[in-house]
């Protein structure tokens, strides 16, 4: 209510509709920021990257080889980025299923972060399509490769998009002061959130599960065959630990969009999801303990490959695991937010130590990303906060909705 | 008579059948339809490293001519250039060389691993890629145990090159051009079943001359190109790790979840979400309000 110039509900009715558009498309927040004079370069370079790279092929920016067909791009961008994303269907299931209240202020910038997530980085996967013009092939093709499992994350990751986007939808509705269609839009919320928390549950897997059949090329440490369960369950945390290291940063940035009982309202929805957090985390640690012994790996501990394995564990599982847990006692919120940037950077290294690192580790020429597969992955990165930034400059993600929608989104 | 015997008989089939299920009957007819899977024998034995099958295939395949020699000590790759390779082995029974290509699994990883059906295994065994559905991810590469499709990394409009058994070729009832210009007959060609028999005769009859092991037989489930070899596997740079399970089993149980958890999961969501209602708070009002 502060910020009443922001106000969807001022818009002049119908007719000058057009003008409200033309008038949102313009920058809402000085120019000159820090954060644009370092984003706004590497999204350039990173342009320049990617024209190179359709003109002359992946071989021109990319480390990539006969043996190693998938690096940071798909290690980094897509499977390490849906996992950051899973915040969005563990907090609809929380808010819409369980109905706890206490979560609802953030669930819509949660889903926003998550939709714009599958967004881009599902998106960076067409960059390392080699010929990304026969991407429509399996899905209106009359070739469909239902065996593959990589058929099905491409399916879900399709439809969880229109299944956040729906969530989101109303949203856009208030923007746009739309009321009838908020009101047909929101009914369509629950249907959504189901199908939305059914096709994550099988993608998040499904990414872990792409890996199967890579039987032999990834070190037996972190080869398992449970690996889907264990992205599963990891998915869970890593989705909370982002939407509280997220909500940290948002709260400073865009303070002035938010409502005065927030700060405190923020406090208990940190400490909420960290516990949430720690129990999964406990689930994943036991887990974990039980494919090691279960897979007969214990002599693997004592190689070097296995230090970096217990790196990842004790430093990013477990420890991460304590500073919540200790957080939650000693009522300590920056306990808590060093708890999620561990997890965050955990769920880095289990995802690229399966997908890149540990990937061919017997390999005499290990894969490297060149400096351009970092600065394509950076540029995407800021294009993505760019468009949060003019979203939730506009919407009502973090301020209020609009007094016609009812109660508070 | 004869016939008459085999009326009665088939008629006792049928009735037997009826009670079975139409299934039952079905079942073999089918099998005996389908086409019988070719194959390659390779004979290490009687390999002299004289690369005309790297000649042959790189003509067939409008390939530059092969560059180098096998020499021991050096392992040459399969490139997108290069669909077949030889290489040389010092061991225990002297030097021999391995041709390497595509194995033409059974059930192939790439094949199951691809998402447009561009990889596909065909009925008559070799296992070839179709431009025109795929989409360059390159999961088929991740997924061979025998890492032999290679991608052009270089071209804007690339493609997954690799051996296809010189499949239109076959349509012509010609041979592929390596088991064609083979001064030795070193590589043979055949149905699956005549290779397999013939491989098992020559380690029958001259059996100091090989170790009693076929190399394809039963490896990722059985492939389409097979080896023997008169040294143990090992020693010819062979992958003796490799699964006896045909690699697609191991997705299988994850793929089959997938219905289940498709039925299941917006069941339970839905259950959960109705007994969490407020019992003052119909559901339908509160649907409005989100």
């Amino acid at each position: 209510m502060n910020e009443t110039s922001l106000r969807p509900t001022e818009i002049p009715q119908s007719g000058s509709r057009w003008r409200f558009l033309l008038n949102e498309l313009k920058p809402k927040s000085r120019f000159l920021t820090p954060f644009n004079i370092i984003s706004l370069p590497i999204m350039l370079l990173g342009f320049i990257i990617i024209v190179i790279r359709f003109w002359k092929g992946l071989g021109s920016v990319t480390n990539l080889d006969q043996m190693t067909p998938w690096g940071l791009w798909i290690g980094f961008d897509v499977v390490t980025g849906v996992a950051f994303a899973g915040g969005a269907y563990v907090l609809t299931f929380m808010v819409y299923i369980l109905r706890m209240e206490t979560y609802r202020p953030i669930v819509r910038v949660t889903v926003l972060n998550g939709f714009l997530a599958y967004l881009f980085y599902a998106g960076a996967l067409l960059l390392d399509l080699g010929r990304p013009w026969n991407v429509i092939n399996p899905i209106i093709g009359n070739s469909f490769g239902t065996s593959s499992v990589l058929f099905l994350v491409a399916w879900h990751f399709l439809l969880y998009m229109l299944a956040e986007l729906v969530e989101f939808s109303p949203a856009i509705a208030e923007w746009l002061n739309a009321r009838k269609l908020r009101r047909v839009l929101a009914g369509l919320s629950v249907g959504a959130v189901i199908f939305g928390i059914t096709l994550s549950t099988l993608h998040q897997s499904g990414l872990g599960a792409l890996f199967l059949m890579a039987k032999g090329k990834i070190h037996p440490l972190w080869y398992s065959e449970f690996i889907p369960v264990l992205f599963f369950v990891s998915s869970i945390f890593a989705g909370l630990s982002m939407v509280i290291f997220e909500g940290t940063i948002t709260n400073k940035v865009f303070r002035h969009l938010l409502g005065e009982s927030h700060e405190e309202q923020h406090q208990k929805i940190i400490r909420g999801l960290s516990r949430v957090c720690a129990m999964a985390m406990f689930a994943y640690l036991f887990l974990k303990v039980l494919d090691l012994i279960h897979g007969q790996h214990l002599a693997d501990l004592f190689t070097a490959w296995g230090t970096w394995y217990l790196v990842e564990i004790l430093g990013f599982v477990v420890l991460p695991m304590i500073l919540f847990i200790q957080g939650l006692r000693t009522d300590n919120s920056w306990l808590l937010k060093a708890g999620a940037v561990f997890t965050l950077v955990g769920i880095i290294l289990n995802r690229l130590n399966i997908s890149v690192i540990a990937f061919r580790w017997d390999a005499a020429v290990p894969y490297i990303p060149t400096w351009m597969e970092f600065v394509v992955t950076l540029a995407v990165i800021f294009t993505e906060l760019w468009i949060f930034r003019w979203i939730v400059q506009r919407m009502p993600v973090l301020k209020d909705s609009p007094l016609f929608a009812g109660e508070k989104h | 008579m004869g016939l008459k015997r085999r009326d009665f008989l088939k008629t006792l089939g049928v009735a037997g059948g009826g009670l079975l299920g139409a299934d039952a009957l079905a079942a073999p007819k089918a099998t005996a339809e389908k086409k019988e899977m070719y194959s390659l024998l390779i004979d290490i034995s009687l390999c002299e490293g004289c690369q005309s099958c790297e000649y042959a295939c790189a003509e067939i395949n409008n390939l530059p001519d092969p560059e180098g020699y096998p020499e021991v000590g050096e392992i040459r790759k399969l490139d997108p250039d290069r669909f077949t390779v030889l290489n040389a082995f010092d061991t225990s029974k002297g030097e021999y060389y391995v041709k390497k290509q595509c194995m033409h699994c059974n059930q192939p990883a790439c094949a199951s691993a691809c998402l447009t059906k561009a990889m596909y295994k065909t009925e008559e065994g070799p296992v070839i890629w179709r431009g025109d559905k795929c989409m360059g991810c390159r999961y088929c590469m991740l997924s061979c145990p025998f890492d032999i499709p290679t991608f052009e990394y270089d071209s804007p409009n690339p493609r997954i090159a690799k051996c296809r058994m010189c499949f239109e070729q076959l349509a012509e009832g010609e041979w592929p051009a390596c088991v064609d210009n083979c001064p030795n007959e070193a590589v043979i060609f055949g149905t699956r079943r005549e290779m397999l028999a013939e491989a098992r005769r020559r380690i029958a009859v001259n059996p100091g001359d090989y170790v009693d092991q076929i190399y394809g037989e039963h490896e990722a489930g059985g492939t389409g190109v097979l080896y023997i070899s008169p040294v143990p596997f090992e020693e010819l740079g062979f992958d003796t790790e490799i699964e006896r399970e045909p690699y697609p089993e191991y997705t299988k149980g994850f793929l089959y979840a997938v219905p289940s958890i498709f039925v299941l999961w917006p069941a339970i969501l839905l259950g959960l979400r109705e007994s969490s209602a407020r019992k003052e708070q119909p559901v339908e009002g509160e649907v409005d309000h989100e």
